[in-house]
Formats: structure tokens, C-alpha cells, sequence
């Protein structure tokens, strides 16, 4: 029997997940050794008919990157999940819709208009915007379709495993391959990361102190940061709390407050009110005006706290018009 | 809106609100049938992701009455319930719900009159409103 077959795809994210494949480094070669990659468009030459003339099942993995925003991105994931036995979901766009996930804030035409008519260095005398057909003389050009909503990987396609980050890392990477290879994985659904709270293995832990009671926020630059004790302990947001760890403290030991790319704990159904929860409990006043006026400390408090998540988050973004 | 009828889900608190819907129900006060009662042992036990529920259930408003401040069976709770109520109105101006659509106000167990206000000024605000239309597609 051969080698393992092995996919890679990037869809819609910024391809930094596709960089932490590479910062495999060493260990790439260990993979690499042990299995065949079939596709990896971003690496090396394959099209998307050899994916096409693949036996169905025929794939033992694909590893993909990115939310899914555009229809030639739906078309390739559905197809890697009916040529693969397994589909891994790689960093938080994937798993999250990530930070692209964000763009459901707006509607999809109102980001075309901004993008191509509105945003004051572009020059658009025709108001021209992209179109999924356009009609040259006797041809037919064909765009993808840019769709309403950003969607996750497992609101498209049936996954198997999930490692977020953003990126997401060597380490879990690699951990996640031998897991394939060794038969050693977990149960189907699984995020291949830490069951806990980063909070809960952070190294300034100790520094957190009992009760925290926070008057106003601070944002990084406004303080200096004292890179030994706990973010929230100094008002600095620090999602930590509500974010599952295995990131190896990445933004920590850079002396930067967690960012939530985690994604949320098993059984919480939406990470940005489970952290609005724990950071409206340290705000200390018990008088309304005041406690606008912490509020009013946070600069886009739902960019914040959704930053990662809202893709998947229980609304799932702006609301549509009323009909 | 004609013939609409607003879906409101209110999660009342043991001690104070739903003893004032109680009292209101005693006194056959009349108020409308458009809330679905949740009882909680306190508004502060409200997490935030109840309300987005409620909202993702096709709730087309949510209301959260507890103890008036100072009277709290739990001594604070309902000053915790203030606190996450004022950070979740300003988180949800970007999904484009609207104000009216999520309130918190105080109604203690004497105040069935009270309690028929509350609800029918919410039922009438969010009637204006017309359906919550969470994001499709």
C-alpha cells in the first residue's frame, strides 16, 4: 500500500495558516516523508481536475484554511470532502470564521460598494463593481460568486477535527498528523488543542488577584504594560478568560493580552457573551451613567469580544432588513 | 405594524418580578398575552448568551426585571444583572438590533400595576418595531 494522500486548501483567510505548514520546518520533512500531497495549490502545481479525477474517499486528510466567502471556495470544499476520509479545519477562520468572519458586521453588497465605489483612494468613474458574468463581445467571463454572509467550514461541509488559531500552530499541526498516522485520534468533532481556559495555564496566573475591579479600560499603548502580572489586573481586556488554551501563550510572552483566536470552550455556545459576562462583573460601579462611562472605555466592544467568533456566534452577524 | 404580534421572552427573577406578575394575576389585572416567562432565581443569573438565544428563537424582544437596586434577595445581584445589561446594549448596536428590543427595569413582588406597565410599554415599543429578521443566508 502507498503513502497516506494528503490535501491542503486555502479559501477565504489571509494564508497564514498556510505559513505555519511551512514553519513545520524540520518536522516538514518527517511529514512530508510519510505521507503524499495531492494538492496544495499554494505550494505546488496541481489543478483542480486532478482533485476531480481522484477515486471518491480516496484522500486519508485535508488540511483547509479559511472561512468560506465566495462560491469557487464551496465548490472545492465540498469536493476535497467527498475525495477525503478526513477534513481538518486549520486555524480560526476554518473552525471560527476568524477574523474575514467579521465582514458579517455589513451585508456583502454594502462591502463591494465600500470597497470598490466609496473608500476615498479609489478612482471608479464608472461605478464599476464586480460581477459573477460579464459579456465581452461574443464571450462569457466568469467570476465567483461573492456571497451575502461568511461562513465557517462546518456551516458548508461535514468536518471532521478542529485546530484554531490564527494562526494555528506547528506544533498542533504536526501533533494532529502523527495522531492520523499513529490511528491515535480523538473521538469525530474534537478540537485538537487544550480542553482548558488559557486563563487557567497562564503563566502571570498567580498575579491574578481574587476579585478585579476595573474603573476604566485601558488600551495597550495607553500604559505601560508590567509583562509579569495579569492584563485584567492593569484594565487591560485579556480574553483569556473564556479562550481555549494550546496557543503556547504566543501573545502572552509577547507581553499582548489574549485576543480570543482560540474560540471558546466545549459547551459554550457563543464566546463573545460568555467574555461580556465575565468583564461586566468587574466593572465597578453600581450607578448606570458611570457605568456607560466604562463601557464607553471600550472601543468596539463587539469587534472585541467577536473578533474570532461572530461567524459562529448565535446571530451570526448584522441583522437583515425588515421585509 | 397591522396584525403583528411581537413574540417577547422575560426572564423574571424569584423574589421580586415574578411575584409581581403574580400579584398582577391575583388583582386579574389584564395584560397581554405576548410574553413567554422565564423564572430565574436572580437577574443576575441572566447570562448574556440567554438573550442572544432567546433572539436566534425568534424572540422579537427580551425583557429582564429583577429587584429594585438595594432590595436584591442575593444583596448584588441585580447590580450585576446592570452591569452586564449596559456592556450587551452597547455590544449589539452593530448587529443592528435596536434599542427597545432588550430592556432591563425593576418591579418588586408588591408591584403587580407595575408590571402591567412595564410589559405593555414593551409590547408597544417592539410592536412599532415589527419582527426581529436575524440574518439569513
Amino acid at each position: 500500500m502507498g503513502k497516506p494522500k494528503v490535501g491542503l486548501y486555502w479559501a477565504a483567510g489571509c494564508g497564514g495558516c498556510e505559513e505555519v505548514v511551512v514553519d513545520l520546518a524540520e518536522d516538514l520533512l518527517t511529514v512530508t516523508g510519510a505521507v503524499d500531497i495531492v494538492f496544495w495549490p499554494v505550494a505546488m502545481d496541481f489543478k483542480y481536475q486532478d482533485v476531480e479525477a481522484l477515486k471518491d474517499a480516496e484522500l486519508a486528510v485535508v488540511l483547509i484554511n479559511g472561512a468560506v466567502r465566495l462560491s469557487e471556495q464551496e465548490h472545492i470544499v465540498k469536493l476535497l470532502r467527498r475525495k477525503s476520509k478526513l477534513v481538518i479545519a486549520n486555524g480560526s477562520c476554518a473552525c471560527l470564521g476568524g477574523v474575514v468572519g467579521l465582514a458579517n458586521f455589513s451585508k456583502g453588497i454594502e462591502l463591494i460598494n465600500r470597497a470598490y465605489k466609496e473608500v476615498p483612494t479609489v478612482a471608479n468613474p464608472l461605478g464599476l463593481t464586480p460581477q459573477s458574468v460579464t459579456r465581452e463581445g461574443d464571450k462569457e467571463l466568469e467570476l465567483p460568486d461573492f456571497y451575502n454572509t461568511v461562513k465557517s467550514l462546518n456551516m458548508v461541509i461535514d468536518v471532521d477535527y478542529y485546530i484554531p488559531g490564527c494562526p494555528s500552530t506547528p506544533e498542533l499541526i504536526k501533533d494532529a498528523f502523527m495522531a492520523i498516522l499513529e490511528n491515535k485520534l480523538p473521538p469525530k468533532g474534537a478540537v485538537l488543542a487544550d480542553t482548558r481556559a488559557l486563563c487557567d495555564t497562564c503563566s502571570r496566573r498567580d498575579t491574578k488577584p481574587e476579585k478585579i475591579s476595573i474603573r476604566e479600560f485601558k488600551r495597550v499603548y495607553e500604559i505601560e504594560i508590567d509583562p509579569a502580572r495579569c492584563f485584567l489586573d492593569q484594565a487591560i481586556i485579556c480574553l483569556g478568560l473564556v479562550t481555549r488554551g494550546g496557543c503556547q501563550e504566543r501573545c502572552i510572552k509577547a507581553n499582548m493580552p489574549c485576543r480570543g483566536c482560540f474560540g471558546a470552550l466545549d459547551n459554550v455556545n457563543d464566546q463573545g457573551a460568555k467574555f461580556l459576562s465575565a468583564l461586566a462583573s468587574m466593572m465597578d460601579s453600581n450607578d448606570e451613567q458611570e457605568l456607560k462611562r466604562i463601557v464607553d472605555s471600550i472601543p468596539d466592544p463587539a469587534g472585541l469580544f467577536y473578533r474570532y467568533s461572530l461567524a459562529t456566534s448565535l446571530l451570526r452577524g448584522k441583522i437583515d432588513e425588515a421585509k | 405594524m397591522e396584525g403583528f404580534e411581537p413574540k417577547l421572552v422575560a426572564f423574571l427573577c424569584n423574589w421580586c418580578s415574578y411575584s409581581g406578575a403574580d400579584s398582577a394575576g391575583k388583582a386579574q389585572k389584564e395584560f397581554p398575552a405576548n410574553i413567554r416567562a422565564v423564572r430565574v432565581m436572580c437577574s443576575g443569573r441572566v447570562d448574556p448568551q440567554f438573550v442572544l438565544e432567546a433572539f436566534k428563537n425568534k424572540a422579537d424582544g427580551v425583557l429582564i426585571l429583577g429587584c429594585h437596586p438595594g432590595d436584591c434577595h442575593y444583596k448584588e445581584g441585580n447590580y450585576k444583572a446592570l452591569r452586564r445589561y449596559t456592556l450587551l446594549k452597547e455590544v449589539l448596536k452593530p448587529f443592528g438590533i435596536e434599542d427597545e428590543r432588550l430592556l432591563l427595569d425593576w418591579v418588586s413582588a408588591s408591584e403587580g400595576n407595575r408590571f402591567v406597565e412595564v410589559v405593555w410599554q414593551m409590547v408597544n415599543n417592539v410592536k412599532r418595531l415589527g419582527p426581529l429578521p436575524l440574518r439569513s443566508g
